[in-house]
């Protein structure tokens, strides 16, 4: 498949709405929609029957780890295991190695992400220097720099000192920004590494209690009230959480919120096998947790799906639990989970999926060119999937530097089929092509499996 | 499954074997009998009383449990122990008779012999069977025999006592016609 | 049975089946044979990350006792303390030939990782994982109990214990608690709410914040060490509080049935959970619990390595008539 002939026929696709159409490429844009559209004389045709197609999916919440800890990761490989997983636009969260607390930073995994070519990365500034939670960091350089930021986190850390977390929210209103706080309260969670609760009593794992996020969360809303900015909180985890931020909503509190799929799926009973690929901060929770989120992300309270995408290499997860890293990967498997905990049982429509993963995302996050809906003239961004075909995930043949994903060995549910960026399909039939490609940064993968 | 020993002649049998051992060993002073569990020690229990009804005096009599010394214990799952009682005056320098219900391979009397090895050096040992049914694989043989029953190698002998099954008896079983 | 991990993986009669061996054990080698050959030739690796001297020497003391050959692998000085990954020190165990690594580790579920990983492929016995559990403390203590208050073949219905002290940092509580229910008995923890994990309203036991009350017609009363730097931490002001509430003093002691029995697994913090004439006195089996440690651990290593690999203990009809 060439990457520089930018013409394509995508037929037998189902649309977010549920009505059957084609779809016409060309130049990076959506030039056609329709039911049995005509083939034009250079058109590539690509037979889609059986998928759906989604408006290319965001991602406000992924670890890149370049610059500093390539072995896990680089902008490119994350790129890469992005357009595999459907996305067309990720973040970089700031906790590098320097940290991005500036221009700098931010630029140079701008400008990695821009010639990777498979995704556009928007990355995430720093809100603290360091990420020490003391001293702002300059929020402004950042925000005016050729990466545009906007979103601002010190996600690893919670900014937990309530100056520090009211002084940023209401300096980021300057730059139209939004605080992205990892709600953990540091004192009551000092060691953690499980859920705390029945599990975690049994097992002798020292807890990480529900009430150290909600507590946050709780606090973050009413300053955010109070000072009247956008506070958007990562990854939610808690029943209560979820109530939280329902009742800040109901009063017009302007906060956005997240979850992961991994906690859509999984609880702490995995932490049974010791197996430190479960072990990820914030914890797997309990079946109550992953019912109240689901419940979340289908009435909207929660209003997006963000990976938390934590790539590790072998060392930091092939021994004893309390030695282990916290994370998990999560952009390959990202929309098979979803299809399978809310398309499946009923809770979304893929509507909503296109919402949560394509439009909201890219609004909260300010993502230029990103989360249109698919109407002609719009940029041909596209995630395609298969949401019948099931298949087993194999961290052997992820696409990530790393293989800490927790799902290896279980079937999912929904396969993705192709990615198109800037109308290039970076993902198709298997091959993860650059959209700068003239055979360099092509990376080939046999089959479907994922 | 055919009656090899009825109990009338289980009982005769254990009789002689008593009065063999007194004669053997010129009384009950020097003897100290070790049943091998689970028969072999109901049987010495037996013999004891047999012998003391002749002699009057008490007779020394215990238990010794073989299966830590068994040669075969990994090719099973692991077996549980029984018990091994050894009378007040130990086995230095004593006549040990070991008492069991059927000699047959002879591995379980050589894992007695280095059991008994590691709690003392008797003067002699001497080993009583209820009954011999061959086939040996070492050099084992036995003092006193209440029945030589000659058996194919894919029979078994089954001993039944009274304390135990409700009855005596000793049967045959199996074989090829 | 191919490892022993947890209470949980003992069967209630796999439990007595260990306690009917080690008491076997006890009186065979504790009297006529001192030693016995059953796992000779057999290579038993002490893999102790964390110190112990006292478990690490009844382990190695019970091997012995069967013929077994002993590798010690201490944490001092060794490739653990220095940062080799348990993950290395496995894979030279395996190159070494080790046929059951007794591991002792400052992380819950160590033994677990080590048993599940292809790292090596011997049997594992968990000699104290973090504060997750402590198999072979619980199984000497219900033997020292039973021995006592129960007899033999027989489990410890009705046998009322009560456990004190730092329940959320302590794996011998843990293994207790589960182990002491699996056998019937009636157990208590007492402590101070803080040292309660959340989530104990799940296990198999009652609670009480009141030692007092708790010891009234208490058959056993097992004392467990509280850390000095619990203090630190604030889980409860300083020791004087802790121990006019949760020590075992001679008042204490005075209210306590005469045959019920003072246990701690050790070592004992003397004046602070425990008074000298608690832990000297009569009722005391303390120092009895440590040579009935090398009995039950001579049980575990049986059952573990004596037989085919991962079989079922297999009982031999128990005799009608008692000899």
């Amino acid at each position: 498949m060439s990457a520089t002939n930018s013409k394509f026929l995508l037929t037998g696709l189902t649309l977010p709405d549920g009505t059957a159409s084609d779809l016409q490429i060309a130049n990076g844009v959506i030039t056609a929609i329709g039911k049995t559209l005509a083939k034009n004389s250079d058109d590539q045709v690509v037979d889609l029957k059986g998928s759906v197609v989604l408006p290319g999916l965001v991602d406000l919440h992924t670890h890149l780890r370049e610059p500093g800890k390539e072995d896990a990761e680089t902008v490119l490989s994350g790129s890469m295991a992005a357009a595999k997983g459907g996305y067309v636009a990720i973040s970089a969260m700031a906790n590098t190695s320097p940290v991005a607390d500036t221009a700098g930073v931010v630029e140079q995994v701008y400008a990695l992400g821009q010639s990777a070519g498979f995704v556009d990365v928007f990355p995430i500034g720093a809100v603290t220097q360091g990420l020490a939670g003391e001293a702002l960091s300059e929020i402004g350089a950042m925000a005016d720099s050729n990466a545009r930021v906007r979103v601002f986190s010190d996600d690893g850390n919670c900014v937990h000192d309530p100056l520090v977390m009211r002084r940023a929210l209401e300096y980021v209103k300057k730059f139209g920004g939004v605080i992205a706080q990892h709600a953990q309260e540091p004192a009551l969670t000092k060691g953690a590494q499980m859920n705390e609760g029945d599990i975690s009593s049994r097992l002798g794992l020292k807890g990480w209690p529900a009430v150290a996020e909600e507590a946050i969360i709780a606090r973050d809303v009413l300053l955010v009230d109070h000072v009247q900015s956008r506070l958007h909180i990562c990854h939610l985890t808690t029943a209560g959480g979820v109530e939280i931020i329902r009742w800040a909503k109901a009063r017009g509190i302007n906060v956005t919120a997240e979850v992961t799929p991994h906690h859509l799926l999984l609880t702490d009973d995995y932490a049974n096998s010791y197996d430190p690929i479960f072990k990820v901060n914030p914890p797997l929770r309990t079946q109550r947790d992953v019912e109240a989120l689901r419940e979340g992300l289908a009435d909207g309270t929660i209003d997006i799906v963000a990976t938390d995408h934590a790539p590790h290499p072998a060392e930091a997860k092939e021994c004893e639990w309390q030695e282990a890293a916290f994370g998990m990967l999560g952009l390959e498997s990202a929309l098979s989970i979803v299809n399978q905990t809310m398309v499946q049982t009923g809770l979304l429509t893929w509507e909503g999926v296109a919402d949560r993963m394509s439009l909201a995302p890219a609004r909260i996050g300010g993502y230029e060119n990103h989360g249109g809906r698919i109407e002609v003239g719009a940029p041909a961004h596209l995630t395609v999937i298969n949401p019948t075909q099931s298949y087993r995930v194999d961290r052997d043949l992820v696409a990530s530097r790393s293989r800490n994903t927790p799902f290896h060995g279980m079937e999912l549910s929904g396969v993705v089929q192709a990615t198109f960026f800037r109308g290039i399909p970076t993902y198709l039939a298997g091959q993860l092509t650059s959209i700068h490609s003239n055979g360099s940064y092509s990376k080939s993968q046999g089959g479907t499996s994922l | 499954m055919s009656l090899a020993l009825p109990a009338p002649d289980i009982t005769r049998a254990l009789t002689r074997i008593s009065h063999e051992i007194l004669e053997r060993n010129s009384g009950s002073e020097s003897i100290t009998l070790l049943g091998i569990p689970t028969r072999g020690a109901h049987l010495a229990k037996r013999i004891a009383t047999i012998i003391e009804g002749i002699e009057i005096v008490p007779v020394q009599v215990g238990t010794l449990d073989i299966t830590l010394h068994r040669d075969d214990l990994r090719m099973r799952p692991p077996r549980a122990l029984m018990p091994t009682l050894i009378p007040p005056l130990g086995v230095e320098g004593r006549n040990v008779v070991l008492i069991d219900d059927v000699l047959f391979s002879g591995r379980t009397i050589r894992a007695a012999l280095d059991a008994l090895g590691e709690i003392g050096r008797p003067k002699s040992v001497q080993l009583a069977v209820l009954v011999d049914r061959g086939h040996r694989e070492l050099p084992i043989r036995a003092d006193f025999v209440g029945k030589n029953l000659p058996t194919s190698i894919d029979q078994s002998v089954l001993v039944h006592l009274t304390e135990l099954d409700g009855a005596d008896e000793v049967l045959i079983e199996g074989g090829v016609k | 049975m191919k490892h022993l991990l947890s209470i949980n993986d003992l069967s209630k009669s796999e439990a007595i089946a260990i306690l009917d061996t080690a008491q076997e054990l006890a009186r065979v080698s504790d009297g006529p044979m001192k030693k016995l050959p059953t796992l000779r030739g057999r290579t038993i690796v002490n893999l102790f990350a964390e110190d112990s001297t006292r478990t690490r020497i009844s382990f190695e003391a019970a091997a012995k006792r069967l013929s077994a050959d002993v590798i010690n692998f201490s944490a001092k000085g060794s490739s653990i303390s220095k940062g080799e990954s348990l993950k290395d020190t496995a894979q030279t165990l395996q190159a070494m030939g080790a046929d059951a690594v007794i591991i002792r580790h400052g992380a819950s579920g160590a033994a677990q990782r080590l048993a599940d990983s292809k790292w090596m492929s011997g049997a594992v016995i968990n000699a104290g994982d973090g504060t997750h559990e402590h198999p072979s403390q619980a199984l000497l203590d219900a033997f020292t109990i039973r021995k006592h208050l129960a007899k033999s073949g027989e489990d410890l219905t009705g046998i009322k214990v009560v456990i004190v002290g730092d329940v959320l940092h302590s794996r011998v509580a843990r293994s207790n608690v589960l182990l002491l229910a699996k056998l019937g008995a009636d157990v208590t923890l007492v402590a101070p709410p803080t040292l309660l994990p959340v989530g104990i309203e799940s296990w198999p036991c009652k609670i009480s914040y009141d030692f007092d009350s708790a010891i009234i017609g208490a058959d056993a009363v097992m004392m467990l060490r509280i850390q000095q730097e619990r203090m630190s931490e604030m889980f409860f002001p300083n020791a004087r509080e802790y121990s006019r509430y949760f020590g075992l003093n001679s008042d204490r002691v005075k209210v306590l049935k005469p045959t019920t029995l003072v246990m701690h697994p050790g070592p004992m913090n003397r004046g602070l959970e425990i008074t000298a004439d608690a832990a000297d006195g009569a009722r005391s089996v303390i120092v009895e619990q440590v040579s009935n440690g090398v009995s039950v651990r001579m049980a575990i290593l049986y059952m573990l390595l004596a037989g085919a690999p991962e079989g079922e203990l297999v009982g031999i009809t128990r005799e009608v008539g008692a000899l």
